[in-house]
C-alpha cells in the first residue's frame, strides 16, 4: 500500500463516507435503509449543475479559480444550495411515501418502497436529463506534486470539504440541543417522546440533514468524476458497505468505514484490476458479517 | 385479412406468454420469500442470473477458449441452476437471517451487483458483456416451424409452472407452510412454541432462491440466449411489483400480478417503440419504469393487499361446530 494509494484511497473514501453518514443517520434515528439514497446523491449533484450554472451567468466573477482548480466558487455555493434542496427532497419523499407506511407499522413495507421510490426516481432523472455524462467543468485539474504523492487540488479541496463536514457533523451530534435529540430518538422513540421530545421534528431534520449529506456527496463524486443518472445507484453499495462496516448509527463508524471502502477500491485498482473494485465493498460486507455484524463503532445487530 | 393473420398474433401470444411464466416463477419464490415468511430480497435478479448461468454452461456444448460447455441434459441444467441459486442464498441466509432484516436486504442487493460483477467479468466462463449464445431449446432443431415451437415451449413451461404452483399450494397449507406465517407475524409466539425463526426463514429463503434460479434456467432454455442486460435491477423491480400489485402471501395472486406487470412492461414498450422519435426511445425505456414504480407504490399505499389479498387461513377445526 503506497502514499500513493492511501491518498487516492482517502480521497474517494471521504465522499463514501460524506454518503454513508446520511445512511447512519437516516438508520440510527428511522431504524431502515433508504434504498432511495443513491438517488439523492444523484439529484445532489444535478442540482448543483443547473445551479452553478444560473449562478455563474448571473455573476461571472464567481467563476474565477486558482491555477489547477476547476472547482469555482459559484459551484461551492450552489452546492450548500443543492444540498438544501436535495434535503427538502428527502423530506418530501417521506411524506409522500415513507410516513405513511411507518404509521400504518409496515417496517419492511417501507425499505420495499424505498426500492421502488430509487428505481422511479433514477429513471425519472434519466428521461428528464438523458444518459449523457455530464461535468462541472470542461477543464482539467492539474495534479500537484507533495513528495510523497501526487494529488489533483479539485480531490485535495473534496477531501478537506468532507473532513470539515465530518468534525462539524460530530460537534453538532453531541452538543446542540438537536444533536442530543436526535440520538435519544434513535435510542427509543417512545421514550424520547415521553420525556417531551418533539419525535416529528427530529425526524424532520434527520431527513433535511441525511438528504443534504448525499447531495454534498454526489457534489463532489460529480467534480471528481462525472455526473449520471446511475452515479447513486452505483455509490450505494460502497456507501451501505462503510456504514455496517463502521457499525450502523456511528458517525465515526461512517467515516472510517468510507476511507476503508476508498482504501480497498484503492488497493483492488492497483493489485487485482479496476473491473474489480465494486467487489471490494461486497468483500469487506461479508467479513464483517462473517466476523462482527455490529461493526467497528455498533453497539447492537 | 385478420383470419390469415390469426395464428402470427396467437404464437406472437404463446410467446409473450413464455416470458410471464419464467417471470411468475421468480415471482411465486420471491412469494415464499416474502409473501409467506416475510424475508426480504431485492438481489431477485442475482439469483436469477445464477440460475441461467449455471444451466447455460452446463448443457451447452464445448466452445474452443471457453470454460465449461459440458453438454448435459436440460433437466440436469435446470437442477443444477436450481442448485447453486439455493446454496447462495442459503449462504446469505446463514450470515444475516440471526441480524436485524436490514442486513438482509442489504447483502441481498450485495449480491446481485456482485453477480452481475462476476458475470460481466469471467468472460471465458460467461462470455462477458456478450452473455452465452446456443443454450439448448428443447423440441428446437426437429425440423419443427417457429410457430409450433413457440406453441410446444409455452405448453412445456406451462407445465413447470402448474408443477411449481401445485407444490407451493400444498406446501403453504400443511404444517411447514403454518409456521412460515406464524414466524411472520410474530417471530416470539413461533420461538415460545419451539419452532426457530431462524431456521424456518433461512429454509424458505433457499427454496425460494432455487425457485428463482429455475426462473432464470428456464429463460436461458427457452431464449436460447443470455446476457447481463437480461438481470438488471428493472427485473428485480418488475418482479416485486408483480407480487405487489396480484397479492403478496397468495400464490394465484403472484400469478396474477406477473400476467398484469408483463402486459403492462410490453405495452408500454410497444407504445413508446411505436410513439417516440428514435432519439428519445431510451428516455421512453426509462419512462415505463418510472410508470410502474409510480403504480409500485400507490398499490402498496392504497391497497397492501394487492388484487388478490391473502386468503385468511383458520384451522378447519374452528369451521365445524
Amino acid at each position: 500500500m503506497s502514499a500513493q494509494m492511501l491518498m487516492d484511497g482517502l480521497v474517494d473514501g471521504s465522499l463514501i463516507a460524506l454518503g454513508a453518514a446520511g445512511v447512519t443517520l437516516t438508520y440510527g434515528t428511522l431504524r431502515f435503509g433508504n434504498f432511495a439514497h443513491g438517488e439523492l446523491v444523484s439529484a445532489g449533484a444535478y442540482l448543483t449543475l443547473f445551479i452553478a450554472a444560473a449562478l455563474g451567468a448571473a455573476a461571472p466573477v464567481l467563476l474565477n479559480t486558482p491555477d489547477g482548480v476547476t472547482a469555482t466558487p459559484a459551484l461551492w455555493l450552489s452546492m450548500v444550495l443543492g444540498g438544501l434542496m436535495t434535503g427538502l427532497i428527502a423530506l418530501l419523499l417521506d411524506r409522500l411515501v415513507y410516513r405513511p407506511l411507518r404509521a400504518r407499522g409496515a417496517a419492511m413495507a417501507v425499505s420495499m418502497a424505498s426500492f421502488g421510490v430509487s428505481m422511479a426516481l433514477r429513471a425519472l432523472i434519466e428521461v428528464g436529463f438523458s444518459a449523457r455524462p455530464r461535468y462541472y467543468s470542461d477543464d482539467l485539474s492539474i495534479a500537484w506534486d507533495l513528495g510523497f504523492a501526487r494529488v489533483a487540488p479539485d480531490r485535495l479541496l473534496v477531501l478537506i470539504m468532507a473532513l470539515v463536514i465530518f468534525v462539524a457533523l460530530d460537534i453538532f451530534l453531541q452538543r446542540s440541543r438537536t444533536g442530543r435529540e436526535m440520538r435519544a430518538v434513535g435510542e427509543n422513540p417512545t421514550l424520547a417522546h415521553v420525556v417531551g421530545i418533539d419525535v416529528g421534528q427530529v425526524l424532520q431534520t434527520t431527513w433535511i440533514l441525511g438528504g443534504a449529506l448525499a447531495g454534498v456527496a454526489g457534489v463532489g463524486m460529480g467534480l471528481l468524476a462525472q455526473i449520471r443518472p446511475s452515479m447513486g445507484a452505483e455509490m450505494l453499495l460502497p456507501m451501505f458497505a462503510a456504514a455496517i462496516v463502521g457499525g450502523l448509527g456511528s458517525l465515526r463508524g461512517a467515516l472510517i468505514g468510507g476511507c476503508l471502502m476508498g482504501c480497498g477500491e484503492a488497493f483492488a485498482v492497483a493489485y487485482v484490476g479496476a473491473e474489480w473494485r465494486a467487489g471490494v465493498s461486497f468483500a469487506l460486507l461479508v467479513v464483517v458479517l462473517l466476523l462482527r455484524p455490529t461493526g467497528l463503532f455498533g453497539r447492537r445487530a | 385479412m385478420i383470419l390469415e393473420s390469426l395464428p402470427g398474433y396467437f404464437n406472437y401470444a404463446a410467446s409473450f406468454g413464455v416470458l410471464v411464466l419464467v417471470q411468475a416463477v421468480a415471482c411465486l419464490g420471491l412469494n415464499l420469500q416474502w409473501g409467506q415468511t416475510g424475508v426480504f430480497n431485492v438481489g431477485i435478479a442475482g439469483i436469477v442470473a445464477l440460475g441461467a448461468y449455471t444451466s447455460a454452461i452446463l448443457t451447452t456444448a464445448a466452445f474452443p477458449g471457453h470454460w465449461g460447455g459440458f453438454g448435459w441434459p436440460v433437466m440436469l441444467g435446470l437442477l443444477g441452476g436450481m442448485g447453486v441459486a439455493a446454496a447462495v442464498s442459503a449462504f446469505i441466509g446463514v450470515l444475516t437471517l440471526r441480524l436485524r432484516a436490514d442486513y438482509l436486504a442489504i447483502t441481498t442487493f450485495g449480491v446481485a451487483v456482485m453477480v452481475d460483477l462476476l458475470v460481466r467479468n469471467v468472460e471465458p466462463l460467461t462470455g462477458g458483456a456478450l452473455g452465452i449464445g446456443f443454450i439448448p431449446r428443447p423440441f428446437a432443431g426437429h425440423g419443427l416451424a417457429s410457430g409450433p415451437f413457440v406453441q410446444i415451449t409455452f405448453v412445456w413451461v406451462a407445465l413447470v409452472v402448474l408443477t411449481v404452483y401445485l407444490v407451493l399450494e400444498r406446501l403453504s397449507a400443511s404444517p411447514w407452510g403454518r409456521v412460515l406465517r406464524a414466524v411472520r407475524e410474530d417471530e416470539r409466539a413461533a420461538a415460545a412454541l419451539g419452532k426457530s425463526p431462524v431456521r424456518y426463514r433461512l429454509q424458505a429463503f433457499a427454496i425460494g432462491g432455487a425457485l428463482m434460479g429455475l426462473a432464470g434456467a428456464l429463460q436461458a432454455h427457452t431464449l436460447g440466449f443470455i446476457a447481463p442486460e437480461n438481470f438488471t435491477s428493472a427485473f428485480t423491480f418488475q418482479v416485486w411489483a408483480m407480487l405487489i400489485v396480484g397479492g403478496s402471501g397468495n400464490n394465484r395472486g403472484a400469478l396474477l400480478g406477473s400476467l398484469l406487470i408483463g402486459l403492462l412492461w410490453s405495452g408500454t414498450g410497444l407504445l413508446a417503440a411505436e410513439l417516440l422519435p428514435a432519439d428519445l426511445q431510451a428516455r421512453g425505456a426509462a419512462l415505463r419504469i418510472v410508470v410502474i414504480g409510480v403504480l409500485l407504490a400507490g398499490a402498496i399505499l392504497l391497497r397492501p393487499r394487492g388484487l388478490l389479498g391473502e386468503e385468511v387461513t383458520v384451522s378447519r377445526h374452528l369451521e365445524e361446530p
